[in-house]
């Protein structure tokens, strides 16, 4: 069990021997795991105080010339406190630079609703231009960070504090705008992302001893996301269930939307997230159950897929 | 390479900044919209970076070891798209598409305009930018400076001083930021609104070098700079005191000249007075 974040300190040490890879950090490189790279390579790590919107903006300065930054902080103080110099210095300006939350979702557990970030694949999605990519564990985000540094361009990876079970091993082909089937079924399909892959398998396998068979479909890659498997599962099982961290607003099960509205889907998704609501301070497992991410309201989310899908035909 | 270092007159750089508060005035009335005001209190600071003291080459605008420049004020488009179709970075004749659909000269300073490497017109982001292209300078051990061009009253954006911190604390003696003090914001003076003096103390306890110098006297912003460029392990602040429209009698300290056009009338008369300065 590690979490997408451990990757995140092996990848950027897998990259660093291009010597413009750079690496800022806005006083939490011991959480992020930027810190191993910082150890190794001082000379390109930069530590910018706790001044999310100072440290954006001078990865941005230093992409103008050619380096190829990673700058990481908490999913929240990143991209909250930084959002107008990510669309402006990093955006708009179509400069290579790599934000890299930690800490992202309910999953973030006792520090409460300030740290537990619940906004950021809907705002990092709005930006024109911008890649959002959310890994399923460590080993996958290891693999993203290789994947964004051979891609020229904004991005944006969210991270997890807490430890999910291996979903890959080091044969994994890591793609940016490409979706991983981790289940197969027949019956519906639950798009997930981030730490709700391995919640939605649980329900996968609850939901098989009921005979229900639900494919869980990985979509580390929000933007660009893989269109043609939403669009291959959602009218291969007709039952279609988004599963994610983050609030219903904005975020994978609104990108899953759009793409079967794009194409003239009529196939209603049911979302599991956030429900528009602040949580509070918890133990992750706790607060998945009392804000509706559990695997039993994953289950259920499918259950009323499935329903759905018999009064239609 | 033929290098582009101008070593000009101060008449040539006055006449330079003659024609940055001509093509300024023309392109807002053009436009029928812009920022006149900090676009004229401008004009001799871009005069002597873009013809006298920045290393550049307008024909390859991404020479590696070109000095940096960031329009943080991004608003002053009418001063910085005069100075560099002047210096070469684009015809002149660009200047009429100005504010206008399918332009590479957008409202704020952008990357579509050749020559300039960061998009600005949100106050308070471009002493950041300028200070990271001079960490990678130093990184990459190229001689270059970085010249950060800031309006007064974006001193209040509480970035400008991340960043003012940052650049102390990384010794980036490479940085020269230039503090356009006109004294005005949009809604009127600065020290009404929200007092940012003692600007050059603050800047010194900061970790700055500081100067003060008459922002329309070119040869006390050559100096300036000049002064700055010996300095070394800190950065430098240049604050210019300049006046919001300067060149044209009514536009002169009135702070709602700062985003709104002439008319044919008005510009007529702006002309003749920029003119006869």
């Amino acid at each position: 069990m590690e979490a997408s974040r451990d990757g995140y300190g092996r990848g950027l040490l897998k990259i660093a021997d291009d010597r413009d890879v750079v690496v800022l950090d806005a006083d939490l490189q011991d959480s992020t795991r930027s810190l191993q790279f910082g150890e190794k390579y001082p000379d390109r790590f930069f530590t910018m105080g706790i001044a999310e919107a100072d440290m954006v903006c001078t990865g941005a300065g230093l992409a103008t010339c050619g380096k190829k930054p990673f700058a990481s902080s908490f999913a929240c103080f990143l991209t909250r406190n930084a959002y107008d110099q990510i669309f402006v210095s990093v955006c708009y300006s179509k400069l290579n630079v790599k934000l890299v939350g930690s800490h992202a979702g309910l999953a973030t557990g006792e520090d409460g609703p300030t740290a537990q970030e619940i906004t950021d694949i809907a705002t990092m999605r709005a930006l024109p231009g911008m890649v959002v990519l959310v890994p399923a564990d460590s080993v996958q985000t290891e693999k993203a960070v290789e994947a964004l540094y051979r891609h020229i361009g904004p991005a944006y990876m969210r991270m997890s504090r807490a430890p999910v079970p291996a979903l890959y091993d080091d044969s994994h082909n890591f793609e940016i705008g490409r979706g991983y089937v981790v289940r197969e079924g027949a019956d519906a399909v639950i798009f997930a992302c981030g730490t709700m892959v391995s919640e939605s398998l649980k329900a996968a396998e609850q939901l098989e001893k009921e005979g229900i068979r639900a494919a869980v479909v990985n979509i580390s890659s929000i933007k660009p996301i893989d269109k043609s498997l939403v669009l291959e599962y959602a009218s291969k099982t007709r039952a279609v269930v988004t599963s994610e961290d983050h609030s219903i607003i904005g975020g994978l099960g609104s990108a899953v939307q759009d793409v079967l509205n794009e194409n003239d889907s009529l196939i209603p998704v049911q979302k599991v997230g956030v429900k528009d609501v602040f949580a509070e301070s918890g133990k992750p497992g706790e607060l998945y159950e009392k804000y509706g991410l559990s695997p039993g309201h994953i289950a259920a989310a499918v259950k009323r897929a499935v329903g759905k899908k018999a009064l239609r035909q | 390479m033929d290098l582009p270092v101008n070593m000009r007159t101060p008449e040539e750089l006055r006449a330079f900044a003659k024609e940055i508060r001509l093509q300024s005035l023309l392109m807002a009335n053009r436009a029928g919209s812009g920022h006149p005001g900090g676009s004229l209190s401008a004009a001799e600071i871009l005069s002597v970076l873009f013809f006298r003291q920045m290393k550049f080459d307008a024909k390859n605008p991404k020479w590696p070891d070109r000095d940096r420049f960031v329009m943080s004020k991004g608003h002053a488009t009418p001063a910085l798209y005069a100075a560099m179709a002047e210096a070469g970075f684009f015809p002149k004749e660009d200047l009429k598409t100005y504010r206008q659909l399918n332009s590479r000269l957008q409202g704020h300073s952008s990357i579509y305009t050749p020559g300039i490497d960061v998009c600005t017109g949100s106050l308070g982001q471009g002493l950041s930018v300028g200070n990271g292209m001079a960490l990678a300078g130093k990184l990459d051990g190229k001689p270059y400076d970085v010249y950060v061009v800031m309006g007064d009253g974006e001193l209040q954006e509480g970035q400008v001083w991340e960043a003012a911190r940052s650049a102390a604390h990384y010794r980036l003696d490479n940085v020269i930021a230039i503090v356009d003090r006109n004294g005005l914001q949009q809604n009127g003076p600065t020290e009404k609104l929200m007092r940012i003096e003692p600007v050059a103390e603050k800047f010194a306890a900061f970790g700055w070098h500081t100067s003060e110098v008459d922002g329309h006297d070119v040869q006390e912003l050559c100096n300036a700079f000049d002064l700055a460029l010996t300095i070394r392990g800190r950065p430098k602040v240049v604050i210019a005191r300049t006046v919001k429209g300067k060149g044209v009698s009514f536009m002169e300290n009135v702070s709602s000249w700062h985003g709104k056009a002439p008319n044919a009338e008005q510009l007529r008369q702006a002309l003749a007075e920029v003119e006869a300065m």
